[in-house]
């Protein structure tokens, strides 16, 4: 059997706030107003930062109308015939993308696949003018896709069996940011 | 995940699988309302529709199914195959997944093929009707479209009316109501009613509109002349008098009762126009979620699967 160990928590709930924050004012300080800008989060555990950073970005800015949407890339995965199928989660995308700066907002950045899924999925809503991703935690070196994330929460370096735990208040009961691994 | 290799009946499926389809075809017919109606979810599979039967909407629903899915699709129809030379099931259709194919959807004219093929082939198999049996896609399309119109099934009632006898969908149609909590009244005539169809769980009713009276939801399949190998009505006008639902019938309810019918409809028969085409009529809302449906349950059925 295999044991779960915390190998170091990554943030804190008062460091996890700061960060957010950040992040907030950087897409701010970026897309200033929001007037052609709409934030996307990848489901299903990306919609919890996503929802975060919406929040946080409408007090900073004071607009209320900002577009925001969620994305299921459960039918771009690349690998359904070599898993369990899964059972997808809703696309809520209430406006058109064509000609918008889309941020894509997922919570750890890991080999890409991801990201890579969500793109495809997008393009099929529509050609965005460009496209940026933000990510809380970017597991670095670990890429099999070429992606980056434009904007970072926090870097960590990990190996292949190590796993990055994000934790929310609103899901999980608490704030926090955990790598761990199976030994 | 569903627990079923295949797609056989409604009568295998849990509660479980339904809802579960039902949650997959949702965001499926989100997929189908986009200006780009495809996903490239499947598209290292190959997908063979072998049809023993005519078909245009089965068929066709499959077909654009499977392409919005990405999958590859190739069509066989017995007529004109080597079929009529005298090959059998097994064999055409093992000679069909030679050619790598990953997924056969079949209709058969014999009742239990898609089982017998189950037990002689590896790849999953999706029952687009079977003789006088089941036709699960249906039921699941037309339970799907109620529960769009009604919400919950649980306590609803739902009246199946005309050719029970010869109707898969009439069949695989209890199965499914019952399964998801709702109440079934077959009506028609006695002979087109089979003999002890009250212990699937189903009220009998010879007067259609006494039955539509009770309904909240009329199911009203097509006669089937061509399973009707000897007669079991006197005329079609007969019947279209006595069994038929038109205006005046459904004007003179004291409730708005939704239409349905799974096509081709025999208008003026079983059917007339002035009620098919009426705002209550929910036939071609049907035929739309039939290709979600169809997806779904493809989706479903492809992924990796434990070799038992």
């Amino acid at each position: 059997m295999k044991i779960v160990i915390l190998v170091k928590t990554l943030l804190n709930s008062d460091k996890l706030n700061i960060t957010l924050q950040r992040l907030a004012h950087q897409l701010v300080e970026n897309h200033l107003s929001f007037k052609d800008t709409v934030l996307i989060g990848i489901q299903p555990r990306g919609i919890l930062l996503s929802d975060r950073i919406f929040q946080l970005v409408q007090t900073i800015t004071g607009n209320k109308k900002i577009g925001y949407g969620r994305l299921d890339i459960t039918f771009y995965r690349d690998d359904v015939q070599s898993r369990d199928i899964q059972v997808p989660t809703d696309t809520d995308i209430p406006f058109s993308i064509e000609g918008k700066s889309v941020v894509l907002i997922d919570d750890v950045l890991h080999t890409g696949r991801t990201i890579r899924s969500a793109m495809d999925a997008l393009i099929d809503y529509g050609r965005p003018k460009r496209v940026e991703l933000l990510v809380l935690i970017d597991r670095r070196f670990s890429r099999e896709l070429p992606v980056q994330p434009d904007y970072t929460g926090h870097s960590v370096d990990t190996i292949l069996t190590q796993k990055v735990k994000v934790y929310w208040s609103e899901k999980d009961g608490k704030d926090e940011v955990v790598l761990i691994d199976k030994v | 995940m569903l627990s079923v290799k295949h797609l056989l009946g409604i009568k295998e499926l849990t509660v479980k699988d339904i809802e579960q389809i039902f949650k997959t075809a949702d965001n499926f017919k989100q997929v189908l309302q986009r200006p780009i109606k495809k996903v490239p979810t499947l598209r290292d599979t190959t997908v063979a529709n072998i049809f023993f039967e005519n078909s245009t909407r089965t068929r066709l629903s499959f077909e654009l199914a499977e392409k919005r899915l990405g999958a590859d699709v190739v069509n066989f129809s017995a007529s004109g195959s080597s079929v009529s030379k005298g090959e059998t099931l097994i064999d055409t259709v093992n000679n069909i997944l030679a050619m790598k194919v990953d997924m056969v959807v079949m209709r058969h004219a014999a009742s239990g093929a898609p089982w017998f093929l189950a037990n002689h082939i590896d790849a999953s198999i999706v029952n687009a009707g079977d003789g006088t049996n089941e036709h699960p896609t249906q039921a699941l399309l037309d339970a799907y479209s109620m529960r769009e119109k009604l919400g919950s099934l649980k306590g609803k009632r739902i009246t199946i009316i005309g050719d029970i006898m010869h109707s898969r969908v009439a069949l695989s149609n209890i199965f499914c109501l019952n399964k998801l909590g709702g109440e079934v009244t077959v009506a028609g005539p006695p002979t087109l009613i089979p003999k002890h169809i009250e212990s699937l769980g189903v009220r009998v009713e010879y007067n259609v509109k006494k039955a539509l009276e009770w309904c909240d939801v009329a199911n009203v399949l097509r006669i089937q002349l061509e399973r009707q190998h000897k007669p079991l009505f006197s005329t079609l006008r007969e019947y279209s008098i006595y069994y038929g639902v038109n205006r005046d019938m459904i004007d003179s309810l004291k409730k708005d009762i939704i239409i349905m019918h799974p096509g081709p409809i025999n208008r003026g028969v079983e059917l007339n126009s002035d009620v098919a085409d009426s705002r209550q009529s929910i036939i071609l809302d049907q035929v739309e979620n039939g290709v979600a449906i169809r997806m779904a349950v493809i989706y479903l059925l492809s992924g990796k699967r434990e070799v038992e």
